[in-house]
């Protein structure tokens, strides 16, 4: 049998760049492939090329036997090839059966046959095991449920070369689980699926055959059976990588930030922090792990500024505070890695000084009085760059140009160049490359070491169990459990996040 | 390490100006369009540039009558910079500047026995303050009630059309006259001229650079731009959405109302309500040819403010129809806003097929 996609030496030249040197790989009906690299390893301009879309300089791409030509997106796409976003392509105020029909309704005269739809959909989501409500409205659905939404919609255009690109960065563990068991499903049906990720442990778990790209290259294809997740990372990297972080003893001090009887509500009203006391000690990292949406985000929100309180109260260095917005927070000794870095963390079309700035930009040395110091921004621009390891040609360009690891490395810059008492991470790693997660997660570390207090709250367990000194668990609003991370066990924390031991 | 600084802050200042190819374009663009539409109604094209052109830059009297025209032009530019700056489309200005052309015409015949200084200080302050006021109510409603800043402008000209109508009709007309239009304002209130150069325009040339350095250099300009760029980031940085809206939205709409006192008191030495129509629409396409940059509002200003200049002795000499100015301003809005246009729908291509593919 043929394979599905077949790419023969492709190489394209960018001004600068070589992003992709002379690649070859293939993928067959059912089969797994997962395609690892860091960001700009070159899997965007392949995937490109695949899409039509950007023209090869030389190599050949054939889909189903047959070479596809240059800019023909749409007749690729009638070949059976589909792509699943990380950003999901869905109109939120309509429902389930509305997205997927969206472009090709069955009608019947001139009226769409709603009926038709959602026997299709019963009948589609049953032959894969993908169940979805067709009547439900996407906005009301967990992330989990849209993203099922998504495959089915391409699932209906007779797909037989499916792309997954990160299609875990947005969802829970559980939701997790269940997307590898489904793409399980669809291969053993007979589709060839494309998965792009950063998790190893998802390749590790669901791919047949992995293909490593770093700087344009092809590093190597392997599989689970021949390599472990060290041997992955080492691969993308180019240098081993110590995913087990090596953490020293904690000199744990005094507490820096107590919370008291703590309820927030979340965006619908609904009181999703339901009292919570937790104490955070100088010199400690304090894990919240957590399934997502049991309050962690509420919560840390609600210490930032960002969300009002309902009850509780927040105490840093024995202060009781009110009710702040996020600048009085940072008054009161809070730096803030926020989960959103796009929406909260950075002004994308500012430069990389402006952005490591952000939050003191009216603050000495950065400004005097009325009037902002060029010269000191920059100044603090070049030493951040060199001091975090920000990859840019310059601190002048925009932080719209720089990769989810680089931009992340900004924003950790910039909250940790102030050394306040207390430091918060939501989700620092999420989206970032393995270099960079490896650099964060020793920042955090070195922050720590210096005597701040670090709450972290990350959707991965791993992230939690490697850098932590004590683990809360979250679950249901409450915080069940705190543990020590020394000798923790996974699955007993994993059943405390499920809500199971009490 | 101190050139790396230098060139760093240099990158900056770059950065700021933005690109002033797709402006130049735009205009040579909409002029060969409009010599095309010449041609076909058997007009000389080049006889109706050189007309407009020569009257317009060819002698000092003509330089003084385009900078004239220019003067409330700058500044109604300004008023819709300064609001995109800040993330707000201030479609208000033309009612804006209509208060403030009427409240300083009032300041102006009405108060007398002023020092002239004090009088067109004081004259001046009227514009602005009014104009202010009106942009607040707009900029109230957005940071404070969330209602649109287009949609409230637009019903705030509307509004203030007809107050200022009726106010320059009734309570302020002037005695025994037919026409719709107030006394004229006292000669120690008038703009004084710098020989044949109006004073008001370096007055708005001047308060173009002021906003430039206050926008590029202070944290007050800093505030306006980020809550413009992102403003989720901006209240995460503790700057507070509403109260820079709200100011950005007063001091566009008094800058706006600066423009009609400027006109008042330097031009028309009255309000007369069909005198200054259309001054507020031209600052958005002033606005735009001049990259939102305060400073590069100045030559979209001269250039437009010389096209109307010149507008009646191009029809004297080529027999165009001075509308045909008002086609090259709707044309050269239309091409300037193209590359947005374009970049906008390339962005949204990228949304639906590579967008999220990382970089």
């Amino acid at each position: 049998m043929s394979a599905l996609l077949e790419i023969t030496g492709v190489s394209k030249q960018y001004p600068g760049v070589l992003a992709n040197d002379n690649i070859s790989l293939s993928v067959s009906a059912g089969e797994v492939v997962a395609l690892l690299g860091e960001n700009g390893a070159g899997k965007s301009t392949l995937l490109k090329a695949v899409f039509g879309l950007v023209k090869p300089d030389s190599g050949e791409i054939k889909i189903g036997g047959e070479p596809i030509i240059f800019g023909d997106t749409a007749g690729i796409i009638s070949r059976g090839v589909g792509m699943v976003h990380q950003h999901f392509q869905l109109v939120p105020v309509m429902t389930v059966a509305e997205n997927i029909i969206l472009g090709d309704e069955p009608k019947s005269g001139l009226f769409i046959n709603m009926k038709a739809a959602r026997a299709e959909i019963i009948a589609l989501s049953t032959r894969y095991g993908l169940e979805v409500d067709p009547d439900a409205v996407i906005e009301d659905l967990p992330v989990g449920m849209q993203q099922r939404v998504e495959i089915l919609k391409a699932l209906r255009k007779d797909v037989k070369l499916l792309i997954l690109d990160e299609p875990t960065a947005v969802l829970t563990p559980q939701e997790i689980d269940e997307l590898l068991s489904v793409v399980r499903n669809l291969a053993k049906s007979g589709v060839g699926i494309v998965l792009i990720t950063h998790k190893l442990h998802e390749v590790m778990a669901v791919a047949d055959r992995v293909v490593v790209l770093r700087g344009g290259k092809l590093i190597g294809t392997t599989s689970p059976k021949e390599t472990d997740e060290a041997g992955l990372a080492q691969m993308m990297v180019g240098r081993s990588v110590v995913l087990q972080v090596n953490r020293t003893e904690a000199k744990r001090g005094g507490v820096v930030l107590e919370v008291k009887g703590m309820q927030v509500r979340d965006d619908r009203k609904i009181l999703s922090v339901k009292g919570v006391d937790l104490a955070l000690h100088k010199g400690e990292i304090l894990g919240i792990a957590g399934v997502e949406g049991n309050g962690q985000r509420e919560f840390v929100e609600a210490i930032c500024g960002m969300r009002h309180r309902e009850a509780g109260e927040v105490i840093i260095n024995g202060v009781a505070t009110k009710n702040m917005d996020p600048h009085g927070a940072h008054e009161a000794g809070i730096s803030h890695i926020p989960e959103d870095r796009e929406k909260h963390g950075l002004v994308s079309s500012y430069s990389i000084a402006d952005n490591l700035i952000l939050n003191q930009f009216d603050q000495e040395p950065f400004a005097k009085g009325w009037i902002r110091n060029l010269a000191e921004i920059s100044k603090n621009a070049i030493a951040m760059v060199a001091k975090f390891d920000i990859r840019t040609p310059s601190p002048s360009n925009t932080a719209s140009s720089l990769s989810g690891g680089n931009k992340q490395k900004v924003v950790v810059a910039r909250e940790l160049s102030e050394d306040l008492p207390v430091l918060i991470a939501a989700q620092p790693t999420r989206g970032v490359d393995v270099g960079s997660i490896e650099f964060i997660h020793n920042q955090l570390l070195s922050a720590r070491d210096r005597g701040a207090a670090v709450l972290l709250v990350s959707a991965e367990l791993d992230e939690i169990l490697s850098l932590s000194d004590r683990i809360a668990v979250m679950s249901g609003g409450k915080i069940v459990a705190i543990v020590d991370s020394k000798g923790a066990d996974r699955n007993y924390i994993g059943r405390l996040m499920a809500g199971l031991d009490k | 390490m101190s050139k790396l600084i230098d060139e760093v802050k240099d990158s900056r200042r770059k950065y700021d100006v933005g690109s002033w190819i797709v402006p130049i374009i735009a205009v040579l663009t909409a002029m060969l369009v409009a010599s095309v539409l010449m041609l076909i109604q058997g007009l000389d094209p080049m006889l109706a540039y050189k007309s407009l052109f020569t009257t317009a830059f060819g002698s000092s009297e003509g330089i003084a009558a385009t900078l004239g025209k220019a003067t409330p032009l700058v500044l109604s530019g300004l008023a819709v910079t300064l609001g995109l700056r800040a993330g707000l489309f201030n479609i208000g200005v033309q009612g804006q500047l209509l208060t403030g052309a009427l409240a300083s015409a009032w300041a102006g015949y009405a108060l007398s026995n002023l020092p002239p200084l004090v009088h067109i200080a004081l004259a001046l302050a009227f514009g602005f303050f009014f104009g202010a006021l009106v942009g607040a109510i707009a900029g109230y409603l957005k940071a404070f009630r969330g209602v649109h800043e287009v949609i409230t402008t637009i019903m705030l000209n509307s509004i203030v059309m007809g107050i200022v109508d009726y106010l320059a009709s009734n309570p302020f007309k002037e005695a025994d006259q037919a026409l719709t239009r107030t006394p004229q304002i006292l000669d120690s209130v008038r703009l004084p001229m710098f020989g044949n150069f109006p004073s008001g325009f370096f007055l708005a040339a001047a308060l173009a650079f002021l906003m430039w350095w206050i926008l590029g250099f202070t944290t007050t300009g800093f505030r306006f731009n980020t809550v413009g760029r992102n403003r989720f980031a901006a209240w995460y940085a503790g700057i507070s959405y509403k109260k820079t809206i709200f100011f950005a939205m007063l001091f566009s709409g008094g800058i706006a109302g600066l423009g009609g006192a400027v006109e008042t008191l330097g031009i028309t030495y009255r309000f007369e309500p069909a005198f200054n129509l259309g001054l507020g629409f031209d600052g958005i396409t002033i606005a735009l040819l001049g990259r939102v940059h305060p400073v590069g509002i100045i030559p979209g200003a001269i250039l437009i403010g010389g096209m109307r200049a010149g507008a009646a002795d191009m029809q004297f000499d080529a027999g165009v129809a001075p509308e045909l100015v008002d086609l090259l301003l709707a044309m050269i809005l239309f091409f300037v806003t193209a590359p947005l246009i374009s970049r906008f729908f390339k962005n949204s291509a990228n949304r639906s097929l590579t967008g999220g593919w990382g970089n």
